[in-house]
């Protein structure tokens, strides 16, 4: 595709960007609300020079990543949220092999089969580690068509730098909407050469590269944690990213991230025409979280509540009670079951908490 | 432990000899850490040989599972990943098909392979990935204590069947190589055994043959090799092969289930007698 | 002079005794003189007669490869000289 400026869908445009970060390996099997990725994968990848395999399973799927990943290429795969879960098993050993890939989760309603609109419950499993084991992934949040495809082109980047996986965290809202996208700013690059690490034929005159994940002995293991804890404590110093819309004056902070994140700036303009003092606060990495920035609005007096908007439960806004310390009240204003939020969804529980900024209603207590 | 180191030729009482046995250039000097006649052993140096007389050693890519054979990694000296528990054939398959010019092979066991691994194991297959499986089974899971594995055979007694397998209540051992054979992706499968000397050197045929359609890119190949697990099954390692040579080959027998090579000769006898009446018609002809 | 000789490494060897049963000769022999590293007995050639034909088949069964075998080169003595002339030109 050599146009820069495409209109299409957030699936297919996340394939685009793979593409353009040198994505030479894709696996994955069908499950909605992702199914355009691997079909538009199976089509196009080959052009790139790349292989395309729909897996038996997610479990095969993930473990062929492993070792296409360990067999030097940049490498993906997507799925979405029951998907996510049989893939847990090898994101935890790709993590502790520090084995650089991609990994889309288009996320859908659960628990178990749940249905398939669009929702944010694998929050915790995408930011806590998701499998066994002490680990954590690098983890985007897209919030637009362009931003699927700039996304995926970043966690290529970022997976590389770090040798660690990356996970975008999309949701069947920004996967199955249109809009235009802008490649201009996501060259065609070579994947970085991997030869000093990677499995590959060419082993005469150097010494064997082994990749493993087990060390019986704790007193073996240890260093390596200690390793791989320094390297996440590095990654958030370094790769907090966030943005903000209108959030200098705001009284009232919203903090959402996906699909949620676009109807609060409806909600935002909406709000200051009748007076109400609205910001969003959107984290891009929801791993690293952007716990410093919330923090400070928490910590300005211009600030009397922080609102946060998620698709599930509440998860995102456990991050956020923890940044901001107590400082300010947290609300939490859910949508459950797939069913998407309206601009006024937001509005009315906000006015009540601008009434009150205590307001029990909506007040998130940590039990 | 360090090896003592291997000479190639001696002089005794003024009387040279040579080394007609050592130690495989694809091993490590490491000692394998298996129990005493245990049978990994014996066909860790048997791939080793293979990939040594084929050449290839600086091509391999080995997958360990997970069982016994987990640190396999640390005996044979090329390129190798650990892979999940039953997962060794999907890696395997994400490494052939970024690095075609590798030889990859995974190293399994019977829980690995036929009971966590099944699908990865029939799909692999399945695709025809140019990969080569050493299977091995010894009807039991050796390094968790001895339970029941899917190959464990009727009235067995294993710490998961204590009263021996029963097949009202768990089922057949299952027979991978036969099952594998039925697939068109297959290109070579073989049962062999590893309880007397004789078997030992035809399963070096077969894993050499296994290979050969690997590096001829004809599909995929496996060598099921009936080992022994002297210690949970309770016996001394000569008994224990004596029961895989006795006991075991009833229940899977030894033979070679899918050979693209004996196709092809056959093919081509087959196709020699018609060669010689278009010849002959063509003389005619003329 | 024995056609051949096999070395054990005493410290590889496991005392499974499958080179035992294997030697058609009866060559070989756990006889708990000594222990090795690993706390085990492990086999011991003895072959005073010279009755050891390089047949193999100890370190084929050898599941630790533990044994090395060693046997006169096949060409007679006499040639050997040219032999390695030819090598050395």
């Amino acid at each position: 595709m050599s146009a820069q400026r495409v209109f299409m869908k957030g699936n297919e445009a996340a394939c685009e960007g793979a593409f353009r970060a040198g994505c030479k390996f894709f696996a994955g099997y069908p499950i909605t609300p992702q199914n355009e990725v691997p079909e538009y994968m199976s089509k196009h990848i080959w052009d790139h020079g790349g292989t395309f395999i729909q897996s038996e399973s997610e479990v095969a799927a993930i473990n062929m990543l492993m070792g296409a990943s360990a067999a030097g290429a940049r490498a993906m795969t997507s799925s979405s949220s029951p998907g996510i879960s049989l893939k847990q098993e090898g994101i935890s050993y790709i993590a502790m092999s520090e084995l650089p890939c991609v990994v889309m989760n288009v996320v859908r309603c659960g628990p178990g089969l749940g249905n398939i609109a669009p929702h944010q419950g694998d929050y915790f499993q995408a930011t806590r580690g998701g499998g066994h084991g002490d680990y954590r992934t690098i983890t985007l949040a897209p919030n637009s068509v362009q931003e699927m495809a700039q996304f995926v082109y970043l966690a290529f980047e970022l997976a590389d730098k770090w040798r660690n996986p990356a996970l975008v965290l999309s949701d069947g809202t920004i996967g199955q909407m249109m809009e235009p996208v802008d490649f201009s700013e996501m060259p065609y690059v070579e994947p970085p050469d991997k030869s000093d690490w990677c499995l590959n034929a060419h082993q005469e005159g150097r010494e064997r590269h082994l990749i493993t994940t087990i060390y019986l002995l704790a007193e073996d293991m240890a260093p390596v944690h200690e390793r791989l804890v320094k390297k996440y404590e590095r990654i958030k110093k370094a790769e907090v990213r966030y943005t903000d819309y209108m959030s200098d004056d705001a009284e009232i902070l919203i903090v959402a991230i996906g699909s949620p994140s676009r109807v609060a700036r409806s909600a935002i303009k909406a709000g200051r025409e009748e007076g109400l003092k609205l910001g969003l606060l959107r984290p891009i990495t929801v791993w690293p979280f952007p716990y410093g920035v919330i923090r400070q609005y928490a910590e300005s007096d211009r600030v009397k509540a922080i609102v946060v908007t998620e698709m599930n439960w509440g998860q995102m806004v456990e991050d956020v009670a923890m940044a901001v310390s107590g400082k300010k009240p947290v609300h939490f204003v859910p949508k459950h079951g797939g069913l998407t939020f309206t601009p006024e969804d937001m509005l009315e529980p906000i006015r009540a908490i601008r009434e009150n900024p205590m307001n029990p209603e909506t007040l998130w207590v940590q039990t | 432990m360090e090896a003592v180191p291997e000479k190639k030729r001696v002089t005794v009482d003024g009387q040279d000899y040579e080394l007609v046995f050592g130690r495989p250039a694809s091993l490590t000097s490491k000692p394998f850490t298996y129990c005493p006649g245990c049978n990994h052993g014996t066909i860790h140096r048997l791939v080793a040989e293979v990939i040594d007389e084929l050449g290839i050693q600086h091509r391999c890519v080995g997958m360990a599972s997970v069982g016994c054979s987990v640190f396999s990694y640390e005996f044979f000296d090329f390129d190798f990943i650990s892979c999940a528990h039953g997962r060794a054939l999907a890696v395997a398959t994400g490494v052939k098909r970024v690095q075609p010019d590798t030889v990859v092979l995974s190293y399994q066991g019977d829980g690995d392979l036929a009971a966590i691994g099944t699908a990865e194991t029939i799909h692999a297959a399945n695709r025809g990935e140019r990969i080569t499986t050493i299977f091995v089974n010894n009807a039991i899971y050796g390094m968790t204590g001895g339970q029941m594995a899917p190959t464990t055979i009727i009235g067995q007694r294993t710490t998961t069947t204590p009263e021996g397998r029963d097949e009202h209540r768990i089922g057949w051992p299952i027979r991978m190589s036969e099952m594998l054979a039925l697939l068109p992706g297959v290109a070579f499968v073989a049962r062999t055994t590893c309880h007397d000397a004789k078997s030992i050197l035809k399963t070096k045929v077969a894993i050499k043959k296994a290979f050969r359609a690997q590096l001829e890119d004809r599909g995929f190949s496996m060598v099921e090799i009936l080992s022994n697990c002297n210690v949970n099954w309770r016996m001394t390692p000569q008994d224990a092969v004596n029961w895989v040579g006795e006991e075991m080959t009833k229940v899977f027998p030894p033979g070679t289930y899918k050979d693209v090579f004996a196709e092809d000769q056959e093919k081509a006898r087959a196709d020699a007698p018609s060669k010689t009446k278009a010849q002959s018609s063509e003389k005619t002809e003329v | 002079m024995p056609i051949g000789f096999i070395e054990i490494l005493d410290d590889t060897c496991k005392g499974c005794l499958l080179c035992v049963a294997a030697c058609p000769k009866s060559l070989l022999h756990q006889t708990k003189k000594k222990i090795n590293k690993r706390g085990l007995y492990p086999v011991e050639f003895v072959d005073p007669e010279g009755k050891c034909n390089a047949c193999r088949l100890c370190a084929i069964v050898c599941p630790d490869v533990a044994i090395r075998v060693y046997k006169q080169p096949r060409k007679p003595k006499t040639e050997q000289p040219a032999a390695a002339e030819a090598k050395a030109g």
